[in-house]
């Protein structure tokens, strides 16, 4: 029969040729239907922007705050951390674009083979994230809130657009800087070859006076990644009902810390909404002077701030 | 050998009125293959005023950046030299204080874009941060080789078009054929052999408005031990109102 096929080379030919384009087609990613685009695998980070921002304590550059989002934000200590009820507390959802991990997805199907959802896996102060492809409604609003919310997606002119509620109160910064609960997160998922970018956009009417937008690029990794530590509290130096450590948050000493390391505008270090555009250079142009040359830790694998 | 092709292109075009086979890359096509002007195939419109919205990086792009610091830049031993010898007054009167708007960096600069349609097959972007102009084309050409480097070099842009429900699709522009330019405002070299691979992709914000993200990959043999890849971003504004022409300057 298949020999048949091999000598009846009008079908056989074309056949061939047709997989083959397929296959060359397909070489970059497979999908499931046009407009969608893999996105199961492993994701290295690539961390040519901002990590994290949790060098100095007070480092709320590119945010809008508002007042009442810079006040708990200067209220914030770090030491918070070192409590053993609070060491394993993790970080919400925003922490996908924020943190310093790749990523690895999964993807979910029914029994025939549609997709159901897509898993973002857990690092070892993450949780993992499930992003529901079937369409099934939002739950209430008294809903149980947690780290990593609920986030529906859908595909949408060729990205994978992804909403994010039900998040527990929590952060957008490391160093403190709130996210309430109301927080809503719209994600957007590009893919370009072996490169995605994972695009937030974080609005909260509580903390934030505009969305907080981040985008970060990761590249399609071969060898699979694996974060899942799980994370162990030990003693900190915090016995267990110690007082929450705290500042007043007009007495937060370290909030010129910053501003001082970099000549950086106060305004913009504590997170004003008219330090984000471009018109605010104009601003300082004439007062802000450039820090001293930079003399250790000035390179790629000094991705912190190196404090004085 | 005809009819093969002709049956093959048939197999696949059945295949892909399934659905099932062909993935996204099957639906996307270079602007420079269609027959039709890059304007009239556009899958997402760019056009129009948008403006820097500085949420990352903000210290190395509102500010200019203590001499001799790359953070976050994969440098390769050959460009320290160069970053810590910075010294704009040498590039101002050398001419070259659009050092850092070249097109290597100039999607980073804190400033708008207007972007139009210089005619059918090229996409024109004019920056008021450095007055500089991008011209995208669309129809097919390599670098010129012996013509003048520039800072904006010569860009090839082609759609890249995504099939299904809702279509879509995002812009694709490599440019090479740049005059040697700065990643950053302090000296972080690029050089002439370097191209630089961008996307331009839009979305929805949930007021209303519309954001662009362009995915900027810079890759030099020289001066880069890895690509250099960033993601700066727009709000679109509803007219030029707030447009700014300021000339390039080698300190701020």
């Amino acid at each position: 029969m298949f020999l048949d096929l091999v000598r009846r080379r009008s079908v056989f030919g074309p056949l061939v040729a047709a997989l083959g384009a397929c296959a060359a087609i397909a070489q970059e990613g497979q999908a499931q239907f046009p407009g969608q685009f893999e996105i199961a695998g492993s994701w290295a980070p690539l961390a040519t922007e901002d990590v994290q921002n949790d060098s100095v304590p007070v480092d709320y550059l590119g945010l809008a705050l508002t007042d009442e989002g810079r006040t708990r934000a200067l209220s914030y200590d770090e030491s918070q951390k070192s409590m053993i009820e609070r060491q394993c507390q993790g970080w919400g959802a925003a922490y996908m674009v924020l943190g310093p991990f790749g990523l690895r997805i999964s993807s979910q199907s029914d029994a025939q083979g549609r997709i159901v959802s897509y898993t973002i896996d857990a690092w070892e102060d993450w949780m993992a994230m499930t992003i529901w492809m079937d369409d099934r409604p939002r739950p209430s609003a008294h809903a149980l809130h947690t780290q990593a919310g609920f986030t529906t997606g859908r595909w949408e002119r060729g990205a994978l657009a992804a909403r994010t509620t039900h998040v527990k109160a929590g952060f957008i910064r490391k160093t403190g800087v709130p996210l309430s609960d109301e927080a809503t997160i719209d994600w957007r998922f590009f893919r370009h070859g072996d490169l995605m970018t994972v695009l937030m956009v974080a609005t909260d009417p509580v903390y934030l006076v505009e969305p907080e937008i981040v985008s970060k690029n990761f590249r399609l990794s071969k060898t699979p990644l694996d974060y899942r530590d799980p994370c162990v509290p030990g003693f900190e130096g915090r016995e267990p009902g110690d007082s929450v450590p705290h500042f007043a948050p007009d007495q937060n000493p370290f909030v010129d810390e910053f501003v001082k390391l970099y000549n950086l505008p106060r305004e913009a270090v504590l997170g004003y909404r008219e330090t984000l555009y471009p018109e605010y250079r104009k601003t300082i142009k004439n007062t802000y002077v450039p820090p001293p040359p930079c003399t250790a830790d000035c390179g790629v694998a000094g991705n912190f701030v190196r404090r004085r | 050998m005809r009819r093969t092709l002709v049956a093959a292109a048939g197999i696949v075009a059945i295949l892909s009125a399934l659905g099932v086979l062909i993935p996204v890359h099957a639906q996307r096509q270079g602007g420079g293959a269609s027959s039709a002007r890059a304007r009239d195939a556009a899958p997402i419109d760019l056009t129009g005023y948008w403006v820097s919205y500085v949420t990352e990086n903000w210290r190395y792009r509102m500010v200019t950046p203590a001499k001799g610091e790359y953070r976050r830049i994969p440098v390769s031993p050959a460009a320290v030299p160069i970053i810590n010898g910075w010294d704009p007054a040498a590039d101002e009167r050398a001419g070259n204080q659009c050092k850092s708007y070249g097109a290597g960096t100039i999607m980073t600069v804190p400033g708008r874009l207007h972007i139009t349609w210089q005619d059918a097959d090229t996409l024109r972007v004019d920056t008021d941060a450095g007055t500089q102009t991008r011209l995208f084309r669309f129809t097919s050409r390599t670098a010129s080789s012996g013509a003048r480097a520039t800072w904006q070099g010569e860009s090839n842009a082609s759609w890249e078009r995504v099939g299904g429900p809702g279509g879509g699709g995002s812009l694709r522009v490599v440019t090479s054929n740049m005059r040697a330019g700065y990643l950053r405002k302090n000296g972080v070299p690029y050089s002439e052999r370097a191209t630089v691979s961008e996307h331009f992709d839009v979305a929805p914000l949930a007021d209303g408005g519309e954001l662009l993200l362009v995915t900027v990959v810079v890759e030099d043999s020289v001066y880069l031990n890895a690509p250099y890849v960033v993601s700066p971003h727009f709000k679109k504004e509803p007219d030029g109102s707030k447009w700014d022409p300021t000339p390039c300057s080698s300190t701020w």
